[in-house]
């Protein structure tokens, strides 16, 4: 590449970091599957597809954006799907079995994934075991407590104000698209331009530069599992509202697609670098890659090859980027 | 005088006794070098100091206020500051981002609080013109610096926020000459502001040419408290190895 070429690459890489916390390639990817993805199906342009994508993104999106916080800081949470599974089960169960009011059935939905959260932060922040191994095993006892509590099997019959959550299309927006929207803003937000955000990064960055600068690093990491807790419990009112059910198998993988996601958007997987808005692009092209597959009409085992393969590729580049810069 | 006050400091890990009853003082205005072998205990007694170890015994004052119960935020609040041997920078971030890392300023919109960019970047250009550092852009991330630059940005950090102790753990072993000259400079500067130094350092001839006061750390005790004008390099490294006659390796040192 030619040196002008060269300087003119970096100075569109650090405006779109500094100023808008994406990265460019994975907009240009999402660009071109999308022309792709037009080019062989003649369903894929269309307003209704867009909110089919919109919509079937919503939940792997909210997931997506927990995945962004804990990786960035330097951590990991494995137990976003299994937690997702358990807060819809709990929200099935206190609405139906309960009969509890919609605003207290939301409530137990996204305090069921926070209070998972804070299991995977105490234990990973007092007893100093590792975020891998401690988020895996709750991906295990957040779906067997799931399972205990709903006796294996799915919990019907939502009332009509939880439903309208999962189903209700106000202005022709489905609402979960709506939510998604808004949490991803303000999520971005908190992550960008608040102290919050800034002490998140630097403490994945470095977390002997956070300390010392007299950052309470072990209360910051709890608060973030509990926020990773709480958004998947947000996916899991999402997930349960929309199907009209809590279904204890919900979510199941869907911590590769989120994290997948997370890495496609730029968030560094050692920590210190992350965006919402990168991740939004992210989750979308595992959208438009699953909408694509399915319009299409490739069988759904294919979609999960393609989602792992693409992780290992994203990982691929973001490695190979880490590489050149240090060289320099 | 003395500003802060150190008094019978006692650090074990697990069985391991580091410091066993360190006095030390440091007054406003006073640069004092605190040398000592490897595994003397410098680097532990000065975390101590800011609050990232706990004393088992002891006491801390700073302006006879005790601070044995303050985190290490509130003692970096206080005016005590620590530029570490490792710097202890955030690779990733900007300069500003680390110069302000834990203090930033915030900009209430709505209720809401928000980091405000513009006043960082342009305090943190001010602060890096004013030590007159030449670093290649503000905005880039400062694992991109050289060495020099990015001790820099950890110096800025430590003097950004009106600091009255500065704490410098080996602040020249990884600089060239023209550098450790313009550290030793600032150093005088800070003295003639009226901040207090604590320098650890092995270069033994910066400690002499810069310190008022040498405190020397021998296996967990202060073993020499030496007034650097009425005191010779042969004095200092006599006391680092334990009082032998060392004439020869002190020798050695004035050459080096």
């Amino acid at each position: 590449m030619p040196m002008t070429d060269e300087r003119l690459w970096t100075r569109v890489q650090s405006f779109s970091i500094d100023q808008l916390h994406i990265r460019i390639e994975s907009l240009i990817v999402l660009i071109l599957l999308g022309a792709l993805m037009a080019f062989l199906s003649p369903f894929f342009l269309s307003v209704s597809n867009f909110m089919n994508i919109l919509l079937a993104t919503s939940t792997i999106g909210v997931l997506a954006i927990a995945a962004t916080f804990v990786l960035s800081s330097g951590g990991l949470d494995l137990s976003l799907g299994s937690v997702l599974g358990l807060s819809g089960v709990v929200g099935a169960a206190v609405a139906v079995k309960l009969n509890a009011p919609m605003p207290i059935a939301v409530a137990a939905t996204i305090g069921a994934g926070a209070a998972a959260g804070l299991v995977n932060g105490l234990i990973i922040t007092r007893a100093f075991v590792p975020a891998f191994i401690v988020t895996l095993g709750m991906l295990g006892v957040a779906r067997g407590l799931a399972l205990v509590i709903s006796d294996g099997r799915v919990i019907y019959g939502l009332p009509d104000a939880m439903v309208y959550l999962g189903q209700g299309r106000p202005l022709g927006i489905p609402m979960p698209v709506i939510i998604f929207v808004v949490t991803a803003v303000a999520m971005h937000v908190l992550l960008a331009y608040t102290r919050y955000g800034r002490h998140t990064l630097a403490i994945g960055d470095s977390e002997n530069a956070a300390r010392t600068s007299g950052i309470n690093v072990d209360r910051h990491r709890l608060s973030l599992y509990v926020l990773s807790g709480a958004l998947a419990g947000l996916g899991g009112l999402l997930f349960a509202t929309r199907i009209n059910s809590g279904d204890p198998t919900a979510g199941i993988t869907y911590e590769l697609t989120a994290i997948t996601a997370a890495i496609i958007g730029g968030t560094n997987l050692f920590g210190g670098r992350g965006s919402i808005l990168g991740t939004m692009i992210g989750a979308l092209i595992m959208g438009v890659l699953q909408n694509g597959l399915n319009l299409l009409a490739v069988q759904s085992y294919y979609q999960q090859m393609a989602i792992g393969a693409v992780l290992v590729f994203a990982v691929f580049i973001d490695q190979w980027h880490v590489r050149k810069e240090s060289r320099v | 005088m003395s500003f802060l006050e150190l008094n019978g400091i006692t650090k074990s890990f697990g069985p391991v006794g580091v410091l066993h009853g360190v006095n030390l003082t440091v007054g406003q205005g006073e640069v004092v070098g605190l040398v000592g072998d490897n595994g003397a205990g410098k680097s532990t007694l000065m975390k101590i100091v800011t609050g990232m170890y706990t004393a088992d015994e002891g006491t801390i004052t700073l302006d006879g206020a005790s601070i044995l119960h303050n985190s290490p935020g509130e003692r970096r609040n206080l005016g005590i500051e620590m530029i570490y041997q490792d710097l202890a920078l955030a690779r990733q971030q900007d300069v500003a981002s680390n110069i302000f890392l834990g203090r930033e300023p915030v900009r209430k919109v709505l209720g809401m609080s928000f980091v405000d960019r513009a006043t960082m970047k342009r305090d943190a250009q001010t602060m890096i013109d004013r030590l007159g550092a030449r670093l290649p852009a503000i905005n880039r991330p400062v694992g991109s610096f050289s060495g020099g630059q990015q001790q820099s940005v950890a110096i800025a950090r430590a003097l950004t926020f009106g600091p009255k102790i500065v704490i410098m753990d080996e602040p020249t072993a990884a600089l060239a000459v023209r550098e450790v000259q313009s550290v030793l400079d600032l150093i005088r500067q800070l003295k003639d502001e009226g901040i207090g130094v604590i320098l650890i350092s092995h270069r033994l001839n910066d400690v002499l040419s810069v310190t008022d006061r040498i405190a020397v750390l021998h296996q967990g005790r202060v073993s020499a408290n030496l007034t650097t004008s009425e005191t010779t390099m042969t004095d200092v490294v006599s006391a680092i190895v334990g009082g032998a006659d060392m004439a020869e390796a002190a020798a050695h040192e004035s050459r080096g």
